[in-house]
């Protein structure tokens, strides 16, 4: 207690997403006083379940678990903390408009085989050498990034570390690491496959929540980073009660390590005396003071909003308000009275993850609209039906569709209001095209743009990773220098947030590293 | 105007509104360019217009001064995170000099903020550089424009330089003290209404001056007022290049002389911090936080590497960007001069120049490299510098209020 009788702590964290709640879970695990504050009603940020029509809940971002490393999930306890895995190893079917419809997913190529021997073979040798390449890299992910120019032994160390492990990789891995590494996605899938089902479905994983179709350059760097996360197992999994049981075991883990958590306590600003961030001041008023700020916000809320670029330099201030933040993704929601029926794939296999993404080429023209401020009028789409595994999701008998769109500019010409039916009509449309009764079954939908998770979630611009993935904001330049090691140019203020290396998808690395990187610093 | 249509390497030179009266008085025609505009170097001769300045009044055209509005709610503190001195202070009616850094504590440039009212002031800046005070503007609620054009800005600087205003009929000119600002007004010639405008007792040379910044219609008559009545009294239109000689005499930097902008700077190292130039009193480090605090605060710390000092040469020859040497051997560098000259005033031979720290104190000596010139047979000479306090010269009459009548 402080001389004014109200309770200090040594760390405050800002935001209770999954990044915010890894992150007081390990400072709390590492012995500090850890308040977390959440300004929804309940944790998760956008690892949230919420119902979206009377009974029919889904998951309101994110809808499968792929990215969160095993030794995280382990080391937090989330099983002992009550997260359940309602399916796990979902393949992948690539929706063909002939019914031939590709099957595939990782150790399970015998229905690609049984379409295409060259194919599935091409595809093994393929996922092999992602996976080599996910234990090359992965270890980055889950590190503070090195600083370039610096003389500290860590920094070298991490530089040294990749650069074996780059080189452990043998001359013909690591010749083919370094070739395709600049490339765009599209020539490289244009070199190794020859289905225009299987190069679409295996370009959608590249530009999957990003600003950038097949041919944008720095695709195939997306493709890695997704393999590095998943350590190239791909294992797609859906927690039961959707993603936001995966926060309230996060949440249950910080509780159990002695962290506190406030919802309903939005963050207005963070108190700056003397040059060092010293606190926060709710909503409400009430101040609340803490050794160190660790704020998991996007960095342009953390820096421009929450603290105020008086307190930063100006080359600073411009950099992070130059980062690219603006959301391409959005979400749609669909109550379903009855399952429609999929010619080609039986109910059993509308469990997977369900591609619309016939070709590259698809993709790119569905992103030529967003180019210019336009929604695809024919979208990307990967599709999960969740409440097939899940029955909580539904009322009995009925389920949910969850539907990840792309592209839906944040900054749509003529502005969202008066065009959100239409794009929704296309996505149904789209979908239809692949289960002819779908209309028919819809009882109530929910179409997320990336204005409403701006909103909703408090994410501005409405970018899942809260800044785009790309080489300029990868690694230590993520998502400026002069913040890329999670401390910033302030004193007593952290980032722990998407915004972060290694970014966002439901992933937890960027708050542990964050986590680890302020128990080293204080220590 | 530029235009859109013509690229800007075809547009002439901008002409100032006191161009063509210039143009009628240089007998050299000696023009020189400054930030776009064409101004005069030298009218007559460089020692007849520092004379003027020194001894009677000199009229100088600062038009081209870069000037930018800065109004709204958030101007004060937008104004205070820029610069580094505390701008809270300033009054409405106050000038203030002050210099501007970079994220690393470099200068971008350095002038005078004008406090016209509580939520808006006039910057004068030397170079253009919207794109730094729009990336300091992110987060705050102010209006930035430049009024370059918008206003014709005269310096009349020189011991009878009040007498000489009031004699134009700027009653009150007498009452401004050092850094003050007023709006005053002056009749027109030929029965015309009178003339508004702004004037501040500030300026460049170090002695008792003004500047006066009018609407651009009303530059000719203002000119023709002065001239006319200082006709008599040995007043001259004056170029930079005698401008050049006072400011060194008053221990003034200039741009791209005595420090280049760390916003053009290529090559590392070359960017100067306010620190080095000598400029720590107008570093506040209590106002709170300002754009390179961080960065100054550790390089304080740090202790300097190189400062600008003032120094007094032996012999008369100045010494142009000579090298300085640590002994006459010539062997060890120690620095370099980055403006130098000779001082009808002082009777001394006096540079500026960037000298690493062990030498930084005054009443260090270092050896300068001087070429000399004997009728085209050059000679190499090491002569003694004398590390010395700046201003040079700095005359009571620069800050008595009311300044003597001469």
């Amino acid at each position: 207690m402080n001389s004014a009788g109200r309770t200090h702590y040594d760390s405050v964290v800002v935001g209770g997403g999954h990044n915010g709640l890894v992150c007081a879970a390990y400072l709390a695990r590492g012995g500090r006083r850890v308040l977390v504050l959440e300004a929804a009603e309940r944790v998760g940020g956008a690892a949230v379940t919420r119902e979206f029509a009377p009974g029919f809940r889904t998951s309101a971002c994110a809808h499968l678990l792929h990215l969160m490393p095993p030794a995280l999930m382990r080391e937090l306890g989330l099983e002992a903390h009550g997260l359940r895995l309602a399916a796990r190893n979902l393949p992948t079917v690539a929706l063909a408009e002939d019914a031939r419809h590709l099957s595939f997913g990782p150790g399970n190529l015998a229905a690609l085989a049984a379409h295409s021997g060259s194919e599935a073979a091409a595809l093994a040798d393929w996922q092999a050498l992602l996976k080599r390449f996910a234990r090359a890299l992965h270890p980055l992910l889950s590190e503070t990034p090195p600083r370039l120019g610096s003389d500290a032994w860590r920094d070298a160390y991490a530089l040294l570390g990749l650069g074996w492990r780059i080189r452990r990789l043998g001359r013909r891995d690591m010749r083919e690491l370094l070739r395709i590494g600049g490339m765009c996605v599209y020539d490289l899938l244009e070199d190794r496959f020859s289905l225009p089902l299987l190069k679409g479905a295996l370009a959608l994983d590249a530009v999957l929540g990003t600003n950038y179709g097949p041919r944008s350059p720095g695709t195939v760097v997306s493709l890695l980073y997704r393999c590095a996360a998943s350590q190239g197992e791909e294992a797609l999994a859906q927690p039961a009660g959707g993603l936001g049981a995966v926060a309230e075991a996060l949440a249950q883990a910080a509780r159990a390590a002695g962290a506190e958590i406030r919802t309903g306590a939005p963050v207005a600003r963070l108190v700056v005396r003397e040059d060092r961030v010293t606190g926060v001041v709710l909503a409400s008023g009430e101040e609340i003071t803490a050794t160190t700020v660790v704020s998991s916000a996007d960095p342009k809320s953390t820096f421009l909003t929450l603290l105020g670029a008086e307190h930063l330099d100006a080359g600073f201030a411009r950099r992070v308000a130059q980062v690219r933040s603006r959301g391409l993704t959005a979400k749609l929601h669909l109550a379903l009275e009855r399952l429609p029926q999929f010619p080609g794939l039986t109910t059993e296999a509308l469990r997977a993850r369900l591609l619309v993404a016939p070709s590259a080429d698809y993709i790119e023209r569905a992103y030529n609209h967003a180019k210019y401020d336009e929604f695809s009028s024919r979208p990307m789409l990967e599709v999960t039906i969740p409440s097939l595994a899940d029955a909580t999701l539904a009322p009995p008998g009925k389920h949910v569709m969850s539907i990840i769109v792309q592209y839906a500019p944040y900054a749509l010409a003529g502005g969202w209001e008066g065009q959100r039916a239409a794009f929704t009509a296309s996505i149904i449309d789209t979908l239809a095209a692949y289960a002819p009764q779908l209309r028919e079954c819809i009882s109530a939908s929910e179409l997320l743009v990336p204005p409403d998770i701006e909103r909703e979630f408090r994410i501005s611009g409405g970018h899942w990773h809260h800044a785009e993935l790309a080489l300029d904001q990868f690694l230590m330049v993520r998502p400026v220098p002069g913040a890329a090691q999670y401390h910033t140019p302030v004193p007593g203020l952290f980032l722990c947030g998407a915004g972060c290396h290694p970014g966002g998808g439901v992933m937890g690395l960027a708050g542990r590293n964050a986590a680890r990187q302020l128990l080293r610093e204080a220590a | 105007m530029l235009t859109e249509s013509e690229p800007h390497y075809r547009q002439p030179l901008l002409k100032t509104p006191f161009h063509e009266r210039a143009r009628t008085l240089s007998q050299l025609d000696s023009f020189v360019p400054w930030a776009g505009y064409t101004t005069v170097d030298v009218f007559t001769s460089v020692e007849q217009e520092y004379f003027a300045i020194r001894n009677a009044s000199s009229l100088y055209d600062l038009t081209p001064m870069v000037k930018y509005r800065i109004a709204g709610p958030d101007a004060l503190r937008f104004l205070n995170r820029l610069v580094t001195r505390d701008i809270r202070k300033l009054a409405p009616g106050k000038v203030a000099y002050t210099v501007w850094c970079n994220d690393e504590g470099r200068l971008i440039d350095d002038g005078t903020v004008f406090c016209i009212a509580p939520d808006e002031y006039r910057l004068c800046t030397a170079e253009r550089q919207l794109d730094w005070f729009r990336a300091s503007a992110i987060g705050f609620d102010v209006e930035i424009r430049e009024v370059t054009e918008e206003v014709a800005a005269l310096a009349v600087q020189g011991p009878t330089s009040c007498k000489l205003l009031k004699a134009v009929g700027l009653a009150g000119v007498e009452r401004l003290k050092p850094f003050e600002h007023a709006a005053l007004s002056m009749v027109g010639s030929g029965g015309a209404g009178r003339i508004a405008m702004m004037v501040s007792r500030t300026g460049f040379t170090g002695d008792l001056g003004y500047e006066l910044w009018m609407q651009p219609t009303d530059a000719e008559a203002v000119w023709d007022a002065l001239l006319a009545v200082g006709s008599s009294r040995a007043v001259r239109p004056i170029g930079s290049r005698a401008l050049n000689m006072a400011r060194i005499e008053a221990g003034f930097v200039l741009p791209n002389l005595d420090f280049v902008s760390a916003e053009h700077t290529l090559y590392l190292g070359t960017e100067r911090s306010p620190l080095e130039l000598g400029l720590a009193w107008l570093v506040d480090f209590n106002k709170g936080h300002f754009t390179g605090r961080r960065a100054l605060l550790a390089e304080q710390a740090r202790g300097p590497r190189q400062q600008l000092v003032g120094l007094d040469v032996e012999g008369t020859k100045p010494a142009h960007n000579a090298l300085l040497y640590r002994d006459p051997s010539g062997r060890k560098e120690v620095g370099s001069v980055t403006s130098a000259t000779w001082s009808p005033t002082c009777k001394r031979n006096l540079a500026l120049a960037m000298v690493h720290a062990p030498y930084i104190a005054t009443g260090s000596t270092v050896w300068a490299e001087i070429y000399l010139n004997r009728e085209l047979v050059w000679q190499r000479r090491m002569v003694r510098a004398r590390v010395v306090e700046r201003p040079f010269f700095a005359p009571a009459r620069r800050r008595v209020t009311p300044p003597a009548d001469f």
